[in-house]
C-alpha cells in the first residue's frame, strides 16, 4: 500500500475504511458478514498473481485496454489554446470506463462463489457494464435503475436487457440513482447468500470506496505514462466529472504524490449550484452518512437527504465518494461545479470540433478543461477523463438541442 | 439502578410471558395522529414501544414503512416532532418504556450529544440505530450512557457467533434478533432462523432477547414468545393505519385491537 503514502502520514484508507475523517462502514448488522467477506477476499485477490493475470488479460482482450490518448486541436484552440488530451475511456468496450471495475468484481464474484449479481444504475453504463459481464461468466443479474433514468437512459436499458438482465424500475423517493441504490441495498439484505452486490462507484461502506478505486487505477497509471511519452512532461491538471467519484478517483491516483499537478473534479450543478436543483454534493453539501459511508451529503438540517438534479442521469446523486471528500478537505484536489447548459455545449463542441460526441456526464469534465484552459493558457496541459461516449445521450441532446425533424418529435 | 427498559422486561419476565413491542414512525399521519397511535399501542396492551424517525432514505424498510415515512415527511415531521412525540407517549404512560428507531444520519446531523440530552429529556429510554454497527458506534454510546439511555443493537441470522458476542457485549437493554434476512415488512412465516438465532445469541449474553421483522400476527406473535423475550411488531400496525385511509377513528380502534391480540399472543407461549 505505499503508493498510498502520498499525504505524510496518512494510510489510506485506514483498516477501518477511513479517508481522514471520511469513510467508513455505516451497514447493518445483516450485511456486516457480506462486506466482511468482500474485503477478505479482495485482500487474498490483490497478492494472487493469478487474480491479476486473469484480470489483465480481461482488460486486455476485452475491454480493449490500454485505451488511447487524443490530441484535441480543435477543440483546444477554444479552451484558451491549452493543450487538452483526451483519455479515451469511451473506447472501452460496453462504452464506459465503467466496465474497469465491473470485470474486477466479476472475479471477485467467482471467487465468492456467489451466482447472482445485482446492481444500481444511473446513466445505465455501470448496469450495461455489469450485463455485460454477467453474460460473460453466466451469473444471474438484476440491475436497478430510478424510474426517471430509465426514460431518459432507455437505449441502455434496452442494452441491459439484450444481454439477459433484468432491469428494475424503482418508483421510491427520486426515482433516479440514490433510490436505485437504496433498492439494491434492501435486494442484498435479503439475498445475501447467493449475491454479490457490484457497487458502481467508489462510495459505500469499506473496501468499496478503495476497491472500485483500484480497479480504475489502470486509467491514471496508463494516462500518465502516455502523457509523459507525448509531450516528455506532467499536465499542469487532471479533470474529470465526479458524480460518485469513480472515473475521477481512477484517473487521480496515480498523479496525487505529484505535488505539481491539479486534480479538478467536475460536479453537476444543474439549473446552477445556486439554485435548488443542482447535484454538486462537494460543493454545496454537509458531512453525513448516506450509503455506508460518511461523506458530503447533499441534506437538511435534520439529516435527510435533499434530492439532487442533473441533466446528466450518472452525476445525478446527492453523496460522493469518501476519499473525494478527504481530498477536498486536504486541499489536495478541487471540485468545480458545472451547469447542464455548460455541459451540452461542451457537449457540441467536441462532437463538432473532433467528431467525438462524448456522455453527458463526462462533458462536464470538458466544460470544466474550456474554463481551466482560458484561466492557464497557451502553455498549459490539461488531461481529460473522457469517460464514456455520448450514445445513450442523443435522445436528451436531440432534445436539447432541437434536432429532430420538426415534423418528429 | 435498572434502566426504565430493564424493568420493563424483567416485569414481563416475572408474569412468565414475553413483552410486546411496537413500532410506528412519528409523525404518521400526521404528528397528533401519531401520538394518539402510540398511545392506543400501549393502551392496547404494548409494554414497550419503538418511534420511527422517518427517513427520506430507508433502507432497511420494505413497501409499508417506506409508505408511511414519506406521508410523515410530506407532512413536514422534524425531529423535533419527534421528540415531542416521544415526550407525549413517556407523560401519558409512564409504565411503558418509549425507544427511538432511526437512521444514523438524523442523530448525526442534530448532533450526538445534543439527541442523547434532548431524547432523554423527553422521556425516552433508549435508541434502536439499524444502520450504526458496534464499530462505528462509540461516540453515540458514551452519549447515551451519560444520559442513561439503552443502546439496543440488531443481530442477524448472518451474524456469526464471535460477531454475536461483541455485539451483545456492546448493547444493552436488550438484543434485537431479526427474524429473517431481509428488510421491515410482513410475512406469512416467520421461520426456524429466528429460533436458531436466539439460542445463539443467549449463549453470548445475559441480555433479553426480544425477535423482530416480519411478525404481525398473535399466533406468530405465541410462536416467538415461546423462545424469546419479546416479540417486536411493526408493519402490522403501519399497515392498520394505511387501511384506515384518512379515518383517525378507525385507525386508533384498529392498533388498539391489534395490540390486544397480540398481548394475549405473547402471554399465551
Ligand atoms: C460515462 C460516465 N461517466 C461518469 C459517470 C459517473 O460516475 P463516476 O463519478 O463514478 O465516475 C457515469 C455514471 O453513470 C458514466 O456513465
Amino acid at each position: 500500500m505505499s503508493e498510498n503514502d502520498y499525504l505524510p502520514g496518512a494510510q489510506v484508507p485506514d483498516a477501518r475504511g477511513y479517508f481522514g475523517a471520511y469513510g467508513g462502514r455505516f451497514i447493518p448488522e445483516a450485511l456486516v458478514a457480506a462486506v466482511e467477506q468482500v474485503a477478505e477476499e479482495y485482500e487474498k485477490a490483490k497478492t494472487d498473481p493469478a487474480f491479476a493475470a486473469e484480470l489483465d488479460g480481461l482488460l486486455k482482450d476485452y475491454t480493449g485496454r490500454p485505451s488511447p490518448l487524443t490530441d484535441v486541436r480543435r477543440f483546444s484552440a477554444e479552451a484558451g489554446g491549452a493543450r487538452v488530451l483526451l483519455k479515451r475511456e469511451d473506447l472501452n468496450h460496453t462504452g464506459s470506463h465503467k466496465i474497469n471495475n465491473v470485470l474486477g468484481q466479476a472475479l471477485l464474484t467467482k471467487r465468492m462463489g456467489k451466482t447472482r449479481i445485482i446492481a444500481e444504475t444511473g446513466a445505465g453504463q455501470h448496469g450495461v457494464a455489469t450485463a455485460t459481464a454477467c453474460a460473460l461468466f453466466g451469473f444471474d443479474c438484476t440491475i436497478y435503475m430510478g424510474e426517471v433514468d430509465t426514460q431518459r437512459q432507455a437505449l441502455n436499458v434496452a442494452r441491459m436487457r439484450m444481454l439477459g438482465a433484468e432491469v428494475i424500475a424503482v418508483k421510491s423517493g427520486s426515482r433516479t440513482l440514490k433510490d436505485a441504490i437504496n433498492e439494491a441495498f434492501r435486494d442484498w439484505v435479503a439475498n445475501v447468500d447467493s449475491t454479490h452486490y457490484l457497487f458502481g462507484t467508489v462510495a459505500g461502506p469499506h473496501p468499496f470506496p478503495m476497491m472500485v478505486r483500484d480497479f480504475h487505477r489502470v486509467i491514471g497509471v496508463e494516462a500518465r505514462q502516455q502523457v509523459l511519452d507525448r509531450t516528455g512532461r506532467l499536465p499542469d491538471a487532471v479533470v474529470a466529472c465526479v458524480g460518485g467519484g469513480s472515473n475521477a478517483m481512477g484517473i487521480f491516483h496515480e498523479f496525487i504524490p505529484d505535488a505539481g499537478v491539479r486534480l479538478i473534479g467536475c460536479e453537476a450543478a444543474g439549473e446552477g449550484a445556486e439554485t435548488p436543483r443542482h447535484a454538486a454534493t462537494l460543493t454545496k453539501g454537509d458531512p453525513g452518512v448516506l450509503h455506508g459511508s460518511r461523506t458530503y451529503v447533499l441534506q437538511d438540517e435534520d439529516g435527510q437527504t435533499i434530492e439532487s438534479h442533473s441533466i446528466s442521469a450518472g452525476l445525478d446523486y446527492p453523496g460522493v465518494g469518501p476519499e473525494h471528500a478527504w481530498l477536498k478537505d486536504t486541499g489536495r484536489a478541487e471540485y468545480r461545479p458545472v451547469t447542464d447548459d455548460q455541459a451540452m455545449q461542451a457537449l457540441r463542441l467536441l462532437s463538432r470540433t473532433e467528431g467525438i460526441i462524448p456522455a453527458i456526464e463526462s462533458a462536464h469534465a470538458l466544460a470544466g478543461a474550456l474554463e481551466l484552459g482560458r484561466e492557464l493558457g497557451p502553455e498549459a496541459t490539461i488531461l481529460v477523463s473522457l469517460s464514456g461516449r455520448g450514445d445513450k445521450d442523443m435522445h436528451t441532446a436531440a432534445e436539447y438541442f432541437g434536432l429532430y425533424d420538426s415534423e418528429g418529435k | 439502578m435498572a434502566s426504565k427498559l430493564s424493568e420493563v422486561l424483567a416485569a414481563a419476565k416475572a408474569e412468565n410471558r414475553a413483552a410486546l413491542i411496537g413500532y410506528l414512525p412519528a409523525g404518521f399521519p400526521t404528528v397528533e395522529g401519531g401520538i394518539e397511535a402510540v398511545n392506543a399501542l400501549v393502551e392496547g396492551g404494548c409494554d414497550i414501544v419503538e418511534i420511527g424517525l422517518p427517513h427520506s432514505d430507508p433502507v432497511l424498510d420494505g413497501a409499508t414503512i417506506q409508505t408511511a415515512d414519506d406521508i410523515a415527511l410530506r407532512g413536514g415531521v422534524r425531529i423535533k416532532d419527534v421528540l415531542h412525540t416521544v415526550a407525549e407517549v413517556a407523560a401519558a404512560h409512564p409504565e411503558a418504556a418509549v425507544l427511538v428507531m432511526t437512521y444514523w444520519n438524523p442523530v448525526d446531523r442534530y448532533g450526538v450529544a445534543r439527541f442523547a440530552a434532548d431524547l432523554a429529556a423527553a422521556g425516552g429510554a433508549g435508541c434502536i440505530l439499524p444502520d450504526l454497527p458496534v464499530e462505528e458506534s462509540e461516540e453515540w454510546r458514551k452519549a447515551a450512557g451519560e444520559h442513561g439511555l439503552d443502546t439496543v443493537f440488531v443481530v442477524a441470522p448472518s451474524s456469526k457467533d464471535h460477531r454475536l458476542a461483541e455485539v451483545t457485549a456492546a448493547g444493552s437493554g436488550f438484543v434485537y434478533a431479526a427474524a429473517v434476512m431481509g428488510v421491515t415488512g410482513t410475512r406469512a412465516q416467520v421461520g426456524n432462523l429466528a429460533e436458531d438465532l436466539v439460542a445463539r445469541t443467549r449463549a453470548t449474553t445475559e441480555l433479553p432477547v426480544c425477535v423482530g421483522l416480519g411478525v404481525s400476527t398473535p399466533a406468530q406473535a405465541a410462536e416467538v414468545a415461546s423462545f424469546a423475550d419479546g416479540v417486536i411488531v411493526g408493519s402490522a400496525f403501519v399497515q392498520r393505519i394505511l387501511d384506515a385511509d384518512g379515518d383517525q377513528a378507525a385507525a386508533l380502534a384498529a392498533v388498539r385491537t391489534l395490540a390486544g391480540e397480540l398481548a394475549e399472543g405473547v402471554r399465551r407461549r
